[in-house]
């Protein structure tokens, strides 16, 4: 385990805060999402990590250059997205019989009777609600890199990528491909599109872009740039 | 998870509450905090100062609605395990297959891991979480205030692990989508499939509408004192 720095951020004594002391600046205060304790909003130093004092969940975990590694990650995930959809996904052959799948076709093969609710349920998951989380970012924090005012509506923007992070599935889909394979192997032959690949590396991205977001920093930087 | 020695994240045992001494809630000091983002608002504030969403000190139907997408979740997942997730139909056979029928095959085969992992998601995470749902919801309206850190843990893994139950559905989709070879073979996705998305979806809704602040509030001062 590493030793990180001392957390930089520091919670407010109880005493002197209803009694005594005068409240401190509303925006210089911070309350755990988790347990609501008030914590004063002092500077994190980038690579250290400020929990709450009750409850430990990470509040700050700022990274230098994290926006920008943020940007950039997302917008090559959009490109990945758009490979994985449309490239073969994987190929299968039996005695003869050959079927070739890509994302899309997974997606529409059921269109019909049964299947269509689950294959909307599938779409929404693994292209439609990924893709609007990332374009969501980018329209968020686009601005905030390039050192511009945020665009119109930014912080919904950024709501949204917040709310659809545990309803984009692409790294369980992927985990049900491998499961599937492993259950195919012996009715058939299996050949693995470059799709597959462009699959795995938009999940490697999905989860670092997870662990270099830092949400509660996002939004004081929106609120900052004055984001309408 | 693993803390670093700097930031204590357990309550002194000293202290016959429980809370850390000098600790308050944004609730104690007459505030309103902001679970999205985390600003402290003044107390009469509906909406947030910094991400313009709407707060409340407290969300007061919090727990019903708890109960009632776990109860909807609990009854779409009795035809889920009851009918076919995967129905296969090959030149010489028609095999219906479900939820538990499929872990079973694949012990059968000798695919122990992969069984292991379909076997944890379908059924083991899914009863997990009806149960620490049940039993959070239940311990904040008794208002018990022992083991708040333990619960608040279970919260973050139920929150955390729920959406990988969906592993099976995925499995499903490709599979049918994959194996579709007129004569040969052809997979086709059982009611079971949607009975159980939709059950991951509703206990997932259960989680998200979960307060995790009512799991403290029983532990420390939310008044004056």
């Amino acid at each position: 385990m590493k030793h990180r720095p001392a957390s930089a951020t520091f919670f407010v004594d109880r005493r002197p805060l209803i009694g005594i002391m005068p409240l401190p600046p509303l925006e210089d205060l911070i309350a755990c999402p988790h347990c609501d304790t008030l914590h004063i909003d002092a500077p994190v130093p980038p690579g250290s990590i400020a929990r709450c004092k009750r409850c430990g969940v990470v509040l700050f975990a700022p990274r230098k250059q994290a926006l920008t590694q943020l940007l950039s990650l997302s917008i090559a995930g959009v490109i990945l997205l758009v490979a994985a959809i449309s490239f073969p996904f994987i190929d299968i052959d039996a005695m003869g019989f050959e079927n070739q799948t890509s994302v899309l076709n997974a997606v529409t093969a059921f269109s019909e009777g049964r299947g269509v609710p689950l294959a909307v349920a599938v779409a929404l998951f693994i292209i439609v609600l990924p893709m609007v989380r990332l374009l969501a970012l980018i329209y968020a924090i686009g601005p905030l890199v390039t050192g511009h005012r945020p665009r119109r509506g930014a912080h919904v923007a950024f709501a949204m990528t917040e709310q659809l992070r545990p309803w984009a599935m692409a790294e369980i889909f992927m985990v049900g491909v491998s499961v599937a394979l492993v259950k195919i192997v012996g009715l058939a032959t299996v050949t693995i599109g470059p799709a597959f690949w462009a699959f795995v590396v938009l999940v490697i991205i999905t989860l670092f872009n997870d662990r270099v977001m830092s949400r509660l920093s996002i939004w004081k930087a929106l609120e900052r740039e004055g984001a309408v | 998870m693993s803390t670093t020695p700097d930031t204590p994240v357990t309550a002194p045992i000293a202290d016959p509450v429980g809370i850390p001494p000098g600790v308050t809630t944004a609730r104690a000091a007459g505030l309103v905090a902001c679970r999205r983002c985390g600003r402290v608002n003044a107390g009469r504030a509906v909406r947030c100062q910094r991400c313009h969403g709407p707060i409340r000190s407290r969300d007061t139907q919090s727990l019903q609605k708890v109960w009632a997408w776990l109860i909807a979740g609990l009854i779409a997942y009795i035809p889920a395990n009851v009918y076919p997730m995967l129905i296969t139909a090959s030149l010489f056979q028609y095999d219906e297959q479900t939820i538990v029928g499929g872990v079973i095959e694949l012990i059968h085969y000798g695919n122990y891991g992969i069984a292991g992992i379909v076997f944890a998601a379908s059924v083991m995470i899914p009863v997990g979480k009806f149960i620490a749902i049940a039993y959070l919801a239940i311990s904040v309206q008794r208002g018990r205030p022992a083991n708040a850190h333990r619960r608040h843990k279970l919260y973050d893994v139920v929150e955390f692990i729920g959406r990988w139950s969906m592993i099976d559905v995925f499995v499903v989709a490709i599979l049918s989508a994959l194996v579709q070879l007129k004569a040969v073979a052809t997979i086709n996705p059982g009611i079971a499939a949607l009975s159980f998305a939709l059950s991951v979806i509703f206990t997932m809704l259960s989680a998200m509408a979960f307060d995790p602040r009512l799991i403290w509030d029983a532990e420390g001062p939310t008044a004056h004192e």
